[in-house]
């Protein structure tokens, strides 16, 4: 028995790293958020006024993805004692044990320091200055403060995914609008419903963890309710773009369309009885949400790209 | 004594599989070709912001 004895039972060599793939690194970035991320960061730069030389405009791109990655891993860094202990998130490469909790969080704050940097030197430094904000905000203010605080975390926390388009726009424009504004506010609106529908046939995970999440908190009642709310403030503002002369009648049409159809899928999880109704109801929900944000802003880009 | 103060303080040297030298290897390749990439995009922004000015400088 050496001086340094660990507690822990696992193989001294995965407590010091070294154990894990590239593969693995790469899936601390969570590729899949940051796809999203990517595509409304382009729609933001697509959208903003002035155009940007494709080169810097791929750069910025890049540095959007990069540093949402690298908050991916610094929140997967600081999470891993609830991911070990909820089933959709314990073999994530930190629980499962393939990287070290060190490694992960060295690897998150190098790439975060390199994204904002990268972003300042080569695009501007107004969307650096964003992007290091947005890397905070998610990294501080979400994950280590507010996720197992209070079950308006989402609500504060959904600001940071809603941040890409405003970079986007910034680095085209090397300032914030009114308009980069509504179209942070889209995601900001989109964010509550989508999870909260997520976290009524999830809740049990969370609670097993202790993340206040709503269900959880106020009760599913409550939860249905606010996703009502949330849903009624989400389609007004996916219609100000038109409003605001930054998108044509075909985005406000069909943005009409499928906010309709999302008030209604909202309506029937707020009116679903507990149990299996509401989980399917709220599946339904959950599903569509995506499907939505992604059609709201592909129109948005459509349209810029036909010259609507 | 002395002895066992040189056992206490003897640093184990970790002992990697073959799974483990492959897997570094391939990180190990993976931040090569990053750092590669990264090198790169520097070059082509500066030949972009520069344009033509780049041949441009007095001798």
């Amino acid at each position: 028995m050496s001086d340094t004895a660990y507690s822990n039972d696992r193989p001294e060599v995965l407590r010091q790293g070294g154990e894990g793939s590239a593969g693995d690194f790469f899936e601390l970035l969570k590729p899949r958020v940051m796809s999203l991320v990517i595509f409304t960061a382009l729609v933001g730069i697509a959208l903003a006024p002035g155009g940007i030389h494709p080169v810097i405009g791929f750069t910025a791109l890049l540095c959007i993805a990069v540093g949402a990655g690298a908050s991916g891993a610094l929140n997967m860094w600081y999470d891993a004692d609830i991911d070990a202990k909820m089933a959709r998130t314990a073999n994530r490469p930190i629980p499962s044990g393939r990287v070290a909790p060190q490694e992960a969080a060295v690897f998150g704050s190098i790439l975060s320091v390199f994204s904002v940097m990268t972003m300042g030197v080569l695009v501007n430094w107004v969307a650096a200055a964003l992007l290091a904000f947005t890397i905070f905000f998610y990294v501080a203010v979400y994950t280590m403060w507010l996720k197992r605080r209070t079950p308006q975390n989402i609500v504060i926390g959904g600001a940071a995914g809603a941040f890409p388009p405003m970079i986007g726009w910034a680095a085209v424009t090397g300032s914030v609008s009114l308009e980069s504004l509504v179209l942070f506010l889209i995601i900001f609106m989109w964010t509550p419903p989508h999870f909260w529908a997520l976290a009524l046939f999830r809740s049990g995970d969370y609670e097993k963890v202790g993340v206040p999440m709503m269900p959880v908190v106020a009760g599913e009642r409550e939860t249905r309710r606010q996703i009502m709310i949330y849903s009624v403030l989400l389609v007004p503002v996916t219609l100000l773009p038109g409003l605001m002369g930054f998108a044509g009648a075909l985005y406000t049409g069909a943005t009409a369309l499928l906010g309709f159809v999302f008030l209604a899928l909202a309506f029937r999880v707020w009116r679903a009885e507990p149990g299996l109704r509401q989980d399917k109801a709220a599946k339904g929900l959950f599903a569509y949400s995506i499907v939505y944000l992604f059609l709201v802003f592909s129109l948005l880009l459509v349209e810029r790209l036909l010259g609507l | 004594m002395q002895d066992d103060d040189n056992e206490r303080h003897k640093i184990e040297a970790p002992v990697w599989t073959e799974e483990q030298i492959k897997k570094r290897r391939q990180r190990n390749l993976a931040i090569a070709w990053t750092l590669a990439g990264f090198i790169l995009l520097f070059f082509v922004v500066t030949i972009v912001k520069l344009g033509g000015n780049v041949a441009n400088r007095p001798m």
